[in-house]
C-alpha cells in the first residue's frame, strides 16, 4: 500500500458497461471498496455479476466507464496487468495447471514459494508435497491452493468468487478466519457467494447487482437479508395470474418419477421430490447448486453416486441416455447446441428421436414422419421460412425445434433446463402454453428455471434446491419472487420431501 | 526416487523396448554392429528431428501440418546456397537455415493465433504454400551439400586419446541428433518459457489467469518447430548431399512417434526424449522385418498395430494408476 488519504477508495468503478452485439450484459455497474473493507457483490441470476468481474479481473473490456484502483486508471488487458495493478482474482474454476506440479504452477505465476506455504498451513492443508501434480488433487485442496496462491501475492483487492461452493465446512471457516484477517490488516476484498450466513459473517457492505446495473450498496447488519432479496428483484415483479390450476386430482397414486436421496458429482447431495403426472414441477436454485448434476443424471448423461431414481414405482438407473429415453425421460437441455444438428433441417431435427431407435433399423416410414412433423410444427407455430439449416432460425424458434421434437414423438416425461434462457417473451408464452397442454394430457414435466417469475406461469409447484439438497416445497401459488428468492438462498431453510 | 520413476515411466518403457528389440535384430542379423548401426542412425535423423518439432507444438496444444514442407524449404535453400560456396560461407547458410526455419514457424503460429481459425486447418493450407514455395527455389532435387556438413553424420565417433573401439560403435548423427536436441530444447525446458508451452497446452484458459500470455507462447511453440523443421531438412540435405523439394514421409512418421513417445496429441503432456526413442522403435522394427524379408505392405500394418497396442497399453496403465 501506497501512502494516500484514508477515505480515498483502494477500488472505484464507475458507469461500466458491456454489450455483446445486441445483447446488453452491463449497462450501469458501479462498485466503491475502501480499505480495509469486504464488500459482498450480489445479483439475481442474468444480472450481469460474472460479465462485471470478467471486466474487473480484465478479462474483458468495459465499452463505457472506467476502473481505478487506488486512484490510477486501472485500464487492464489481461489477468497479468490487474495482478500488477493490485488485483488478484480467485476465480469460481481452478485457474492452476492440471499437468504441472504443486512447484511449477507457482514458478508460473512468480508466487513466493514461501509465502505460499504459509498460506497453505494456515488455510489448513497440511500433507501437501510441491511435486504433487494438480490434477490428481481434489477440488477442494485446489480451492484453497488458488486462495494461497493469490494471498502470497500481497494483493491491494482480493477478489472471491464463490470460493466456498466446492468446500467441506471446516475449511469454509477457515477461509473465512483468514478472509477477515486480511481486511483487519487493511486489505480489501470483494466476496461473492448465494451464501447469506457467510456474507453476515464476513462482509461489511453489499453492493446489488440488477439487470446490468448497481442498484444500491448497503451495510451488513442484521435482518438486511429481506432488504438485499427486494433488491435484487426490483419493485416491480409483476404479480402475473397463476396460469395453471393445481390438478389436486392428480397427485394421488404411484409418482411418475420419485427421487430419493439422490446424489452426484460434488454439488448434489440430497435431493428427493416426487414428480406425478399431469404435473409441471418447478426447480429453483441459484447457478451451481446441484441442478445440472440433477438433469445429468435423470438424463442419462451422469451416474449417481447415491440414492435411488424411481419410473411408476420401479427402480431404474441409466447408463447412457438412450435407457431415459426408453424409460420415457425426455430431456431438453439449456444449450440448444447440445440438441440439435445445426446444419440440418427442421424436419430432419424433429424427426430425430423417432427414428433414433434400434428397433426402427431399415427404410423410414416416412409418410407417418411428415404427418407427425406437420403437426408438431403447427401446433408450436415454428417460423419455417429458414427451415433448410437449424442454425439460421432464432434462439427462440431453435428452442421450440427441441421441445416439438418430443411432442411429436408423445411424451411421458419431459426434463426442461431453463427452456426460455434469452428467448423473447412471445416464445416464452407460447412454451408456457406448450408445457401446460402437455401436462394437461397427462405428461409429468420438469421445469428448472433461471426466471423466478416462471413458477407462477409454467407451474404447479416448485422445489427449491440450495446446497445440493431439497430445502423447500413451495405450491405455485405461493410462489411470489420474494418468497423463491429467500427460498433460493436458503433463508428459510427446513429440511422437507416433497 | 519412486516419483521420479514413475513420471518418466513410459520412456523408461520405451528405452526398454529398443533395447530388447537391438538384442532381437542382433539375433536376426548376426553381422549387425557398427555399420548396422551407423545405417540405422542416419536413416532416422531426419525422422527423428521431424518428431522433435511436432512434439514440441503438440505439448503446447497445437500441431502442425506443414512440418515436412517447411523441412522440404530448408532443404532445397541450403542445397542451393551452398552450391559452390566456402567453408565459412556454408557456415553461414545453415545460421541463415535455421533462422528460415524459425521464421516459417513464426508465420504458422501467428496465422493460427490470430486467425483463431482451427491450427489443423491454417498448418494444412500452409502445408501447400511451403510445398510450392519449396518447388519454385529447387523444381528437382539438386544443389549441394558442404563435406564438412556431409561428414557430420557419416561414421562412428572417434575422439583423441581415447581408444576407437570405445567410442566407434557410436554413430555420429545419433551425437548430431542429441547435440541439437540439448542445444534447442535444455535451455527452453528449463526457462518459464518450457513451463509456460506446457502450461497453454494443458489448459489456456488456467494459463491465461495465471498470467501466461497465451497468444505469444504459442506463436513460440510453433517457431521452435519451425526451427527443428529446418534441423531436419538440413539433416536431408546433409544425407542425400542434395536438397529434396518433394518432402519423404515425415509428417505422419512424426506424429506417430509423437503418439508413440508419449506425447498426449491433446496438449500438456510428454517429453523430447520418448518421440526419439519411437523413431528408432518404429525404424528399428522396419528394419528387422525387412531383414526377415517380410513383405513391405506388411510391414506398415506391422508398425501400425505396434502403435495401436502401445498407447492402448499405455492408456490401460494411466487409469490403473488414477484409481489407486
Amino acid at each position: 500500500m501506497t501512502q494516500q488519504e484514508p477515505s480515498a477508495p483502494v477500488l472505484d468503478a464507475q458507469g461500466v458497461s458491456k454489450r455483446f452485439s445486441a445483447v446488453v450484459a452491463l449497462r450501469d455497474a458501479s462498485l466503491v471498496l475502501n480499505r480495509g473493507e469486504v464488500v459482498a457483490l450480489m445479483g439475481a441470476n442474468g444480472a450481469g455479476k460474472s460479465t462485471f468481474v470478467k471486466i474487473l479481473t480484465g478479462a474483458l473490456t468495459p465499452d463505457t466507464g472506467h476502473v481505478l484502483i487506488r486512484g490510477k486508471d486501472a485500464h487492464v488487458t489481461s489477468p497479468a496487468e490487474a495482478r500488477r495493478s493490485g488485483l488478484v482474482p480467485v476465480y469460481q474454476e481452478p485457474s492452476l495447471i492440471p499437468d504441472l506440479d504443486v512447484a511449477d504452477n507457482l514458478r508460473l505465476g512468480n508466487t513466493p514459494v514461501e509465502a505460499f506455504r504459509h498460506w497453505v498451513n494456515a488455510l489448513g492443508i497440511t500433507a501437501l508435497r510441491m511435486d504433487d501434480m494438480i490434477g490428481r488433487l481434489p477440488l477442494a485442496t485446489l480451492r484453497i491452493l488458488d486462495l494461497a496462491r493469490a494471498l502470497a501475492a500481497e494483493p491491494d483487492v482480493l477478489l472471491l468468487d464463490e470460493m466456498t461452493a466446492a468446500l467441506p465446512t471446516d475449511l469454509v471457516a477457515r477461509v473465512l478466519k483468514v478472509a477477515r484477517e486480511q481486511a483487519d490488516a487493511g486489505r480489501s476484498i470483494i466476496y461473492i457467494s448465494h451464501r447469506f450466513a457467510e456474507i453476515a459473517a464476513l462482509c461489511d457492505r453489499a453492493t446489488v447487482l440488477r439487470d446490468g446495473a448497481t442498484v444500491g450498496s448497503v451495510k451488513i447488519e442484521p435482518g438486511i437479508e429481506e432488504r438485499i432479496v427486494e433488491m435484487m428483484l426490483g419493485a416491480d415483479h409483476p404479480q402475473t395470474a397463476v396460469a395453471a390450476k393445481s390438478l389436486k386430482a392428480a397427485s394421488q397414486g404411484t409418482p411418475r418419477l420419485a427421487l430419493r436421496g439422490l446424489a452426484a458429482g460434488s454439488r448434489l447431495n440430497d435431493v428427493s421430490f416426487d414428480l406425478r403426472q399431469g404435473e409441471v414441477l418447478g426447480v429453483v436454485a441459484l447457478e451451481g447448486q446441484g441442478q445440472d448434476e440433477l438433469f445429468d443424471v435423470l438424463a442419462g448423461n451422469r451416474r449417481a453416486l447415491a440414492g435411488t431414481v424411481a419410473i411408476d414405482g420401479q427402480p431404474a438407473s441409466f447408463r447412457h441416455p438412450a435407457d431415459a429415453i426408453a424409460s420415457g425421460l425426455t430431456f431438453v437441455p439449456g444449450d440448444r447446441s447440445h440438441a440439435l444438428l445445426m446444419s440440418r433441417s427442421v424436419r430432419e431435427n424433429i424427426a430425430l428421436p423417432l427414428v433414433a431407435r434400434l428397433s426402427n433399423w431399415g427404410a423410414i416410414p416416412l409418410r407417418d414422419e411428415a404427418t407427425r412433423v406437420t403437426a408438431a410444427i403447427e401446433r408450436l407455430q415454428i417460423d419455417t421460412r429458414a427451415q433448410g439449416e437449424v442454425r439460421r432460425l432464432s434462439g427462440g424458434n431453435q428452442q421450440k425445434v427441441t421441445i416439438a421434437r418430443w411432442i411429436a414423438k408423445g411424451v411421458r416425461t419431459l426434463l426442461l433446463f431453463d427452456p426460455t434462457r434469452g428467448i423473447d417473451i412471445r416464445t416464452k408464452r407460447q412454451i408456457y402454453a406448450l408445457v401446460r397442454d402437455l401436462a394437461a394430457q397427462g405428461a409429468a414435466v420438469l421445469f428448472y428455471t433461471s426466471e423466478l417469475s416462471e413458477i407462477r406461469l409454467a407451474c404447479d409447484r416448485a422445489v427449491v434446491i440450495f446446497n445440493g439438497r431439497v430445502v423447500d416445497v413451495i405450491d405455485a401459488a405461493d410462489a411470489d419472487e420474494p418468497t423463491l428468492m429467500r427460498a433460493a438462498y436458503g433463508l428459510t431453510e427446513k429440511e422437507r420431501t416433497a | 526416487m519412486t516419483r521420479i520413476l514413475s513420471k518418466n515411466i513410459w520412456t523408461l518403457g520405451l528405452a526398454a523396448l529398443l533395447a530388447v528389440l537391438l538384442v532381437i535384430t542382433k539375433l536376426i542379423q548376426p553381422d549387425f554392429g557398427v555399420s548396422g548401426l551407423d545405417s540405422l542412425g542416419r536413416a532416422a535423423l531426419p525422422f527423428a528431428l521431424a518428431s522433435l518439432g511436432m512434439a514440441v507444438v503438440v505439448i503446447a496444444g497445437g500441431i502442425d501440418l506443414s512440418l515436412a514442407s517447411m523441412m522440404a524449404v530448408t532443404s532445397v535453400t541450403a542445397a542451393t546456397l551452398m552450391d559452390g560456396a566456402s567453408d565459412g560461407q556454408s557456415v553461414l547458410v545453415v545460421l541463415f537455415v535455421l533462422l528460415l526455419g524459425a521464421a516459417m514457424g513464426t508465420v504458422n503460429g501467428t496465422l493460427v493465433v490470430v486467425s483463431r481459425v482451427p491450427d489443423i486447418v491454417v498448418t494444412l493450407s500452409m502445408l501447400f504454400v511451403w510445398q510450392g514455395t519449396a518447388l519454385l527455389i529447387l523444381n528437382a532435387p539438386g544443389g549441394a551439400a558442404a563435406p564438412w556438413l556431409r561428414a557430420l553424420s557419416v561414421g562412428g565417433v572417434t575422439l583423441p586419446f581415447v581408444p576407437e573401439a570405445l567410442t566407434v560403435w557410436l554413430p555420429k548423427s545419433v551425437v548430431f541428433l542429441f547435440v541439437c536436441l540439448a542445444v534447442v530444447w535444455l535451455p527452453i525446458r528449463r526457462s518459464k518459457l518450457g513451463l509456460m508451452f506446457y502450461a497453454v497446452g494443458s489448459d489456456a484458459l488456467a494459463a491465461f489467469r495465471s498470467g501466461v500470455p497465451v497468444g505469444r507462447t504459442k506463436i513460440a511453440a510453433y517457431a521452435v518447430t519451425g526451427l527443428f523443421a529446418a534441423l531436419g531438412g538440413i539433416a536431408v540435405t546433409m544425407s542425400t548431399g542434395i536438397g529434396e523439394p518433394i518432402p519423404g514421409p515425415y509428417l505422419l512418421a512424426a506424429v506417430a512417434a509423437v503418439v508413440l513417445g508419449g506425447v498426449v496429441l491433446g496438449g500438456g503432456r510428454g517429453g523430447l526424449i520418448g518421440p526419439v526413442l519411437a523413431v528408432f522403435i518404429l525404424r528399428l522394427v522396419r528394419m528387422d522385418l525387412t531383414l526377415m524379408s517380410v513383405d513391405p505392405n506388411v510391414t506398415t500394418i506391422v508398425e501400425g498395430s505396434i502403435m495401436v497396442v502401445v498407447v492402448m497399453f499405455g492408456g490401460v496403465v494411466a487409469m490403473r494408476g488414477r484409481r489407486t
